[in-house]
Order: structure tokens, then sequence, then C-alpha cells
């Protein structure tokens, strides 16, 4: 049998542009090869200026996304501000790693804009345990990460504005996913940029 | 560490590993479900003790199965000022492991008022890895520089230790010993023991799958350390298309676009569709 990481199946890429961030997913929630619903949810905004997009099992994604509800807000309620991304990227360390010899079969992707100027790209990728991979570029997830590196690497260019960003990650994310049979069936787009969110679902093949 | 500290934390629930999902875990792999893959560094450490102190020297890969998902990621990890410490294994095992005692090391000086020395970070991390009896996948070389000069240590996942005046670990470990092994020389200086560390992970690079990207070392002597990042970088992306691909605005048809201002500007959310929205397959 596969790996448990494959049963709902996903695809993620966060990418980082000049003074904004992307992050963007598929829509398929299916259990193994049989598809039950497209409009399934594996981007969750934390706070105004962070995202996690979650891959892995829908069970354990929605349980992490409450978890991190609660520890974020919390941490807002004590601390009175905001939890910069990188503090959220290390509390999902710590929340993973914690479960260590019992993991969460769930892959996390965290991008945000933080920095002095609370608008530098912060972009990070991690495994199930926990382990953070940081990156200035894109991070992949998901069960078609071999087909989404190669087009983020030939893709993907430095320091792009929102609008090329969008273009850029949509056609990487299209173009991975048809070469996915667990992942698909419509997909959506959340660029940020210091002034707000802009959410953009796209028309994506059905089958 | 405070030990009237460790009763309170275990009564709130706080610290330690947690196990809730263990036995479903394993009724998963009971039914044949495959264990996912986790981040590794299968990689090439090492360490060598020179005149003065000691040069430490990684490679920069992390692997996830047969995918390399760092390309220069850092493995040589602070403990101290005066002590660092290069991680092989699981990842989220080396990461954690230097991060606990490098804030116990943290602890323990300022309640000593004294500068850390290297046998107790060597003694924290052993007692942890042989405590969790090699669960916790973690292969180290630990260097450092305290008021008995310099001192190198491996430490394995099982919590057993060596102490040599040079040191390889992880996968490209035996191409990188081969390279020592030939060239190691007493009493060297400081040049000479960079260039040997570049050499032996430099073998690990060329010769060992788990092992790429670039060069990274740190040198630790009385004067405190100097990280030395990505020294080398043999492995530069060697082609590109000029300019990159560039697709129109419009290339990737837009069915809904809402626009979210930041909780903390005025809220306005406007919701365009497009009449794409409409069609059906």
């Amino acid at each position: 049998m596969s790996s448990i990481m494959q049963y709902n199946g996903a695809a993620i890429i966060a990418m980082a542009g000049k003074d904004c961030i992307a992050i963007a997913s598929d829509k398929r929630y299916g259990i193994r090869n049989q598809t039950m619903g497209c409009q399934m949810k594996k981007i969750f905004q934390v706070g105004d200026k962070t995202f996690v997009g979650l891959t892995g099992l829908a069970t354990d994604m929605q349980t992490l996304d409450q978890k991190f509800r609660f520890r974020s807000n919390m941490y807002r309620l004590r601390e009175e501000r905001e939890m910069s991304t990188e503090a959220f990227a290390n509390m999902v360390t710590s929340l993973l790693y914690e479960h260590r010899f019992g993991p969460y079969f769930c892959e996390p992707i965290v991008a945000g804009l933080g920095g002095e100027d609370g608008k530098s790209p912060f972009l990070c990728g991690m495994d199930l345990l926990g382990a953070q991979v940081r990156t200035e570029d894109f991070m992949v997830g998901g069960d078609c990460t071999e087909a989404l590196y190669g087009l983020c690497e030939s893709m993907y260019r430095p320091d792009l504005g929102p609008d090329e960003l969008f273009e850029v990650i949509a056609q990487c994310l299209l173009s991975g996913v048809d070469r996915d049979c667990l992942a698909g069936w419509g997909c959506v787009v959340h660029v940020l940029t210091p002034e707000g969110v802009t959410t953009r679902d796209l028309k994506g093949r059905m089958d | 560490m405070l030990p009237s500290s460790a009763p309170l934390h275990e009564a709130l629930g706080l610290g330690g590993f947690n196990f809730d999902n263990t036995r479903r875990n394993q009724v998963l792999g009971a039914q044949g479900v495959a264990a996912p893959r986790v981040k590794k560094t299968g990689t090439t450490i090492v360490g060598v003790v020179y005149k003065d102190g000691v040069v430490l020297g990684a490679d920069t890969r992390a692997t996830e199965g047969e995918t390399v998902c760092d390309k220069n990621c850092e493995k040589i990890h602070y403990i101290a000022d005066n002590i660092w410490c290069c991680g092989a294994g699981t990842s989220a095992d080396t990461e954690a492991t230097t991060q606990l005692v490098s804030s116990q090391i943290e602890l323990h000086r300022l309640a000593t008022g004294k500068a850390p020395r290297t046998i107790t970070a060597l003694t924290m991390l052993k007692r942890k890895l042989f405590q969790y009896q090699g669960n916790i996948s973690a292969a180290l070389v630990l260097g450092g520089f305290d008021c008995n000069g310099p001192s190198l240590y491996t430490v394995y996942p099982h919590g057993s230790t060596d102490s040599l005046p040079y040191v390889t670990m992880g996968s490209g470990s035996l191409a990188a010993m081969a390279v020592f092994e030939a060239e190691y020389k007493d009493a060297m200086s400081v040049e000479e023991a960079k260039a040997l560390v570049q050499a032996a992970i430099m073998s690990g690079i060329n010769n060992d799958l788990g092992s790429g990207g670039s060069v990274d070392m740190l040198v630790i002597n009385k004067d405190g350390n100097t990280v030395l990042r990505n020294v080398v970088r043999p492995n530069e992306r060697k082609f590109r298309k000029a300019g990159g691909y560039s697709f129109p605005k419009g290339t990737a048809k837009v069915l809904t676009q809402t626009f979210t201002p930041l909780s903390s500007l005025p809220i306005d959310v406007t919701t365009t569709r497009s009449p794409a929205a409409m069609e059906v397959g």
C-alpha cells in the first residue's frame, strides 16, 4: 500500500517576489483514487501576514490548523501583538517535533511577510517532524513535488511584482498538477502584499 | 536546567514528547501503510584539531528520499560561542537536539558565570541520546575551545562518543576519512587545516550521493569563532534561460478574484466574478 501522505492528495507552491509572496494550492479532496470534492481548503491564513499551506493526511491538516489557530490566538491575547511569520514557523516546528514518535502526517509550508520593514518575504517548508527548510525563492509541497520542483527551478525569477508573480506561480501549479492524478480539480492562489491579500480561483483541468 | 521545575512541567503537560498519535500510526503501519519520508542529511561532516584550535566542515545537501529538498542548508549548529556541532542523520533530530543543548548550556553559563566547556555539551548530548536508545537519530561532530584548549568529539545516535584529532561522520564519512588518513599531520597551521577540511568535504560532495552542494567551514580558537559559509561553491547552476520565462498578464484564466486589505487597514472587500465562472468543465 502506498504512503499515507498520498491518501488524500495535495499540491502546494509558495513563492517570494519583491515585497510580496504568493502561495497556491490545488482544491481536490480525494480518498485514494476517488475524488470526493473540489473545494478543499489547504491554505490557511494565520494573522495578517502569515499563511500556512498544509499537505498530507486531511484529518491531520485540519487538526493542525486548529492547533495553530489556538496557539497564535493565545499568543495575540498574551502579547497584544501579531505573531511574526518566523515565530509562527518556529512554533509549527516545535509542535511537530513534540510528536516526533507519533507524528502528524502533514508537511506544512509557511509563507509570509516580515523583517524590519514588515515586507520582506519569508518562506519555509517542513517535513512531518518539523525540520525546516528556509529558502529565498520558492517552496513546494505535496505528492507531485518532483514535477513542481522542475517547473519552479526553470520558471521562477527573483524580484517579481505581485501580478507577474501570480502568473508564474499559476503556470507552475497548473502544469505540475496535470502530471499528478491525486491533485488538481481547480487551484487557488493568494498573493500577499503589504496592502492586503488578493485571492484568485483559477480555471484548471477537471480530470 | 532547574531540577525543581521538572515535576511542574510534567504536571502541566509541558515539554517532552507527545505520544498521542503513536498508537494510531502503529495501527496504520500494521495495515501496511508505508512510513512517510522524512528530511535527512545524508551528509559529509568532518572536524580536525590543528595547532591552536579546531576546524569543522560540512556539505550543504539535505534530502527527502532521493529528492534534494535543500541545496544549501546549514549543518554546523551553534551550541555556544566557543562550541559548535555538525549534525548528520534525521534533520529534525539534529536540529532539535543541538538547540536544546544550546539553551541548557546558556542557562548553565548564566548560573555558573563561567565560559562553557566542550565536555559539558558532550555529556548533555550523550545522556540525551543514550536515554532515547538510538531512536533520536542524530550523529554529531562536536568541536570546541575552552580552558583545556581545543577538543573534538563524535557522538553516535546511541550515545557513544569518541575523542580523536580528526573525525568524520555521515554517509560521506568514508570518502572524507580517506582524505584525512592520507593527508593528516599533527600540529597543522590554520591554513593547512582549512585546506584539509575543504578537501575532505569536497571528496564527500563528489563521491557520496547523499552529500552535495557547497562547503561550509568553521574555525574555533582562543580568539573566538569564524564562520566560513559557502567557502567553495563548486555546484552553481550551470545553465539558465537568459531573461527567464515570462507570461503576459492574463495567461492563467481567473474565475473569481477577491481583495482583502490587511485587518490593520480599513476593511473593504470587493469581489469580481468573470463570465468564465459560469462555464462548466
